[in-house]
């Protein structure tokens, strides 16, 4: 090589999603090609509507897709391996102990009949090959890690006997307890109280930072983004059309999308320059044209799950 | 826990009083009993004397406040009555109806969840395919078969046919004759189960700590063993301890069929019979059965489920 | 759709068993009471007795076609009795609460602790065997699930606001209850009914069995298995062929049952996918 100052090599990403598709049933199709890289140790946030397929891009990550969806499309490489080319069994092997995944509803996503600790435990026993006892020693230290109060006790609880917000940090627990590379929060403190959300996404935060966890952080709500995410990419519709660091992208949107995205939040107070004022609606920002060709929109009837059935 | 059974065991009294009350309010409208039976059917016809005498003996002739009162106050004391066939009390001849009876709806209930859970775990793991389906059409199938033909078509294959196992009868500690009025009477509640039990499944499995479950790695037997067979169980056993409830009563005919000595055939007997005595005691014990099984559910709940206050 | 099948199926059998009934008095080749020729009982199936003759030399096919007429009148009377009940004690229960309410629901708690065919048979004893003592029999032993249906749809929509609504106008209770609620649970109500029709034949079939319902020589599918059951050596056709009939009856209406439950209200289906 010359003489020249070479360029600091940039680390080979921790997920490298190139062109997915994922459709349902016959010829529709709900993701058009989706293409981003996470670093190892970054944060990288997918902001979208409801329905704009950010979920299932996490999903589909994780290899947790229902039956009628299924990937159509493009490749996932985790760690230098396309997990879609992975036969199952490989794939639920890395499933909690490389790459891990946070849910919405903390009131629903515990098994209400074992204690909180034993679900943690059982991590431990599954992935790391120990015995009960010393995982039920393991998850102690994990409840005390996501700042739970008194862990012994906690341990030994049911999940109806804790908050929101303290079963939304076991289940972080959970996902953290091997340390993964990954880790997906899927809309992690939606379903929280507003004085609890800070608290978690804080907690998150720190643990993956500490740990180089790289995180996936799927949200609706660009407050969230904001706060957590060095880098977002924006979701409409099955496409991701805009992706930059995220300061940048709040100060100088480039697709007509994020501008729309952007404009429809609530003004906070009488005070701000433009005044009250009422919500801008997405559509009267953004133009049909400009979202680009119709594409069907995943809207779920209720109750219907889009997750694995294995 | 204690104060909770016996907080159930109270609350079991105002229905059986009011069921009580329902029987006897039924039974005195009967034109007739056993006494008037044997005056209309006999050879003998009994003049009015005796006919009075036999009335003032059971009390027939008192008003029917008074009689009722009479049976409440009777029963309070674990008095059933004296039997107007036998002239013994009651109970003598309910008592010795009564293990049969229960063995009879414990093996039914036996033969029904051994089939009948597993099928329908197994039929939801699959859903949609053939066994499932099958398994499905088997299942209501079951629950519109009319037991008493069943039994019939046992015994004439099994005991008639093949000769192998006897059609009817009772010998206390032996099990070849309990294996067919079991069967029949278990195919009723066989269907259901497995049908209620492929629903809790597919409930269970489309939970979201199913999907945490699958997020943790856990392989599919795993899955199901630690984390789904429990809250399928907790969906199920209500069923369970309904069907063993009233099994007592379905077992009405099939004790018939097979001349099975126990309080389903009394009850046709004593019907048959205008004996209302037995009948009364007959129906309580029936109700009392059910009541009971019912609190054992609840029971069984409060210890299986972390959620349940017993209070 | 599995669902349409089983509705499909179950309207086939169904119908198939009441045009059986409607037309017994046409189509029976035999009259199946007096055309009882001793000479030829317990003979199997043949071209003259499609199939088959019973102990007394009654033709088999006959008896099950008039047993048919009996079968449905008991089942379609008493679901329709069980139902008038049911709803009215429910939906009135729901409607005003208070004192009635209890007593409604402590009496639907007896009815639920009595199993159905005790309760039935207790009244048979009372009334005497028969068809009309089997109708009432029947329509007053199984009204509680019905009345427990009525009495929750009941409450939920009187949360509703078109109930407050109307009563504001100025609608009378009786014309809310009929003309706003009712229609709205007849859903639910039909489908506990149409099942409902299946366990009804099966306690007909059952208490004639044991001799306290129809009795010989009026054809029942019941009482022709008593018969049948001493000869079931000889002449087992005799009692498969009735067993066939309640059986494909019963199934029929489970199925439209079933069916039904599954197009109304998804939310009491026993979950497909």
């Amino acid at each position: 090589m010359s003489g020249a100052p070479s360029e600091p090599m940039l680390p080979d990403p921790v997920l490298s999603v190139r062109d997915l598709r994922i459709g349902v049933g016959r010829g529709n199709e709900l993701l058009h090609g989706v293409s981003f890289d996470i670093l190892p140790g970054e944060t990288y946030g997918l902001v979208g509507e409801s329905g704009s397929g950010k979920s299932i891009t996490g999903l589909s990550v994780m290899g947790l897709l229902k039956r009628p969806l299924q990937v159509t499309g493009g490749s996932v490489v985790f760690r230098g391996q396309d997990v879609l080319t992975l036969g199952r069994r490989a794939r639920r092997k890395l499933r909690g102990d490389r790459m891990a995944m946070v849910f919405q509803e903390p009131m629903t996503a515990l098994n209400p009949l074992a204690t909180v600790g034993r679900q943690i435990a059982e991590m431990f026993v599954i992935h790391r090959g120990m015995g009960w006892a010393q995982a039920r020693r393991k998850a102690v230290e994990a409840l005390e890690s996501v700042r739970v109060p008194a862990p012994e006790e906690r341990a030994r609880s049911y999940p109806h006997q804790l908050s929101g917000g303290m079963r939304q940090r076991v289940m972080i627990a959970i996902a953290l307890a091997c340390r993964p590379d990954l880790l997906i929060a899927d809309e992690p403190t939606t379903a929280l109280d507003v004085t609890v959300q800070a608290g978690v996404l804080e907690l998150i935060a720190e643990l993956c930072k500490a740990e180089g966890t790289a995180v996936l952080l799927v949200s609706h709500d660009l407050g969230v983004i904001a706060n957590m995410c060095r880098r977002v990419g924006v979701m409409d519709r099955g496409r991701l059309v805009e992706e930059q660091d995220t300061r940048a992208l709040f100060e100088n949107p480039l697709h007509p999308y994020t501008r729309g995205l952007l404009a429809a939040r609530p003004r906070l107070g009488s005070r701000s320059p433009a005044g009250r004022g009422r919500l801008t609606e997405l559509d009267q920002v953004v133009t049909g044209e400009e979202r680009g060709r119709e594409a069907p929109t995943l809207t779920t009837p209720r109750g219907l799950r889009l997750e694995a059935s294995a | 826990m204690l104060r909770f059974i016996l907080r159930r065991m109270l609350q079991m009294i105002p229905t059986l009083l009011a069921v009580v009350l329902i029987i006897f309010v039924i039974f005195s409208v009967v034109p007739g009993s056993f006494i008037t039976s044997l005056m209309s059917e006999g050879r003998n016809v009994m003049n009015a004397d005796v006919l009075a005498h036999l009335n003032q003996q059971f009390g027939l002739d008192k008003p029917l406040p008074v009689r009722l009162w009479d049976y409440l106050w009777g029963l309070a004391h674990f008095d059933l009555g004296i039997s107007y066939r036998t002239r013994s009390p009651v109970w003598d001849v309910i008592e010795p109806r009564l293990w049969p009876s229960v063995k009879l709806a414990l093996a039914a209930m036996g033969f029904a969840a051994v089939v009948g859970i597993p099928l329908g775990f197994l039929a939801a793991l699959k859903p949609g395919s053939v066994f499932d389906t099958g398994t499905m059409m088997m299942a209501v199938s079951g629950l519109s078969l009319p037991e008493f033909w069943f039994g019939l078509l046992l015994m004439y294959v099994f005991a008639l046919h093949l000769g192998l196992l006897p059609s009817f009868g009772y010998q206390a500690g032996s099990v070849r004759y309990i294996i067919l009025p079991a069967v029949a009477l278990g195919v009723s509640p066989m269907a259901l189960l497995a049908r209620t039990t492929r629903a809790g499944v597919l409930d269970v499995m489309n939970a979201d700590f199913v999907r945490t479950a699958r997020a943790k790695g856990l392989s599919e037997p795993r899955l199901v063993r630690a984390h789904v067979t429990r809250n399928v169980l907790v969906l199920v056993l209500t069923t369970l301890g309904l069907q063993v409830g009233s099994l007592m009563g379905q077992a009405i005919v099939i004790e018939k069929l097979f001349s099975w000595p126990g309080i389903g055939s009394l009850l046709v007997d004593s019907v048959s019979t205008r004996d209302i005595p037995v009948v009364q005691g007959t129906v309580i014990v029936i109700v009392l059965w059910f009541l009971v099984i019912n609190m054992l559910v609840d029971v069984a709940y409060a210890a299986i489920d972390p959620r349940i206050k017993v209070t | 759709m599995r669902v349409r099948f089983n509705f499909a199926l179950g309207l086939v059998l169904a119908l198939l068993v009441i045009a059986a009934a409607i037309s017994a008095g046409w189509i029976a080749p035999y009259d199946p009471i007096f055309d009882a020729d001793l000479m030829n009982s317990e003979m199997p199936p043949s071209w003259a007795h499609w199939l088959g003759t019973d102990g007394q030399g009654r033709d088999v096919l006959s008896r099950i076609l008039y047993g048919a007429r009996v079968s449905l009148t008991v089942g379609l009377v008493s679901q329709l009795i069980n139902s008038c009940i049911g709803t009215a004690l429910g939906v009135s229960a729901g409607y005003f609460g208070g004192w009635w309410d209890d007593l409604v629901n402590g009496l639907t708690n007896v009815m639920l602790a009595i199993p159905s065919l005790v309760f039935a048979l207790a009244i048979m004893a009372v009334l005497g065997p028969g068809l009309p003592s089997l109708l009432i029999a029947l329509g007053l032993t199984n009204w509680s699930w019905t009345c427990r249906i009525a009495r929750s749809s009941t409450l939920s929509l009187k949360n509703q606001g078109f109930v407050q609504a109307a009563k504001t106008a100025g609608f009378g209770d009786t014309n809310i209850m009929r003309t706003q609620i009712l229609p709205n649970i007849l859903g639910p109500v039909l489908v506990i009914a149409t099942l409902g029709i299946g366990g009804a034949v099966l306690a007909e079939a059952a208490l004639s069995f044991l001799g306290v319902g129809i009795r010989p020589p009026q054809p029942s599918w019941g009482n022709m298995l008593t018969d049948a059951r001493e000869l079931i050596r000889t002449a087992p056709w005799a009692s498969i062929f009735p067993g066939l009939a309640i059986f494909i009856t019963v199934l029929g209406f489970n199925l439209l049952g079933d069916g039904l439950r599954d197009m109304l209200d998804p939310h009491m289906r026993t979950r497909r996918t």
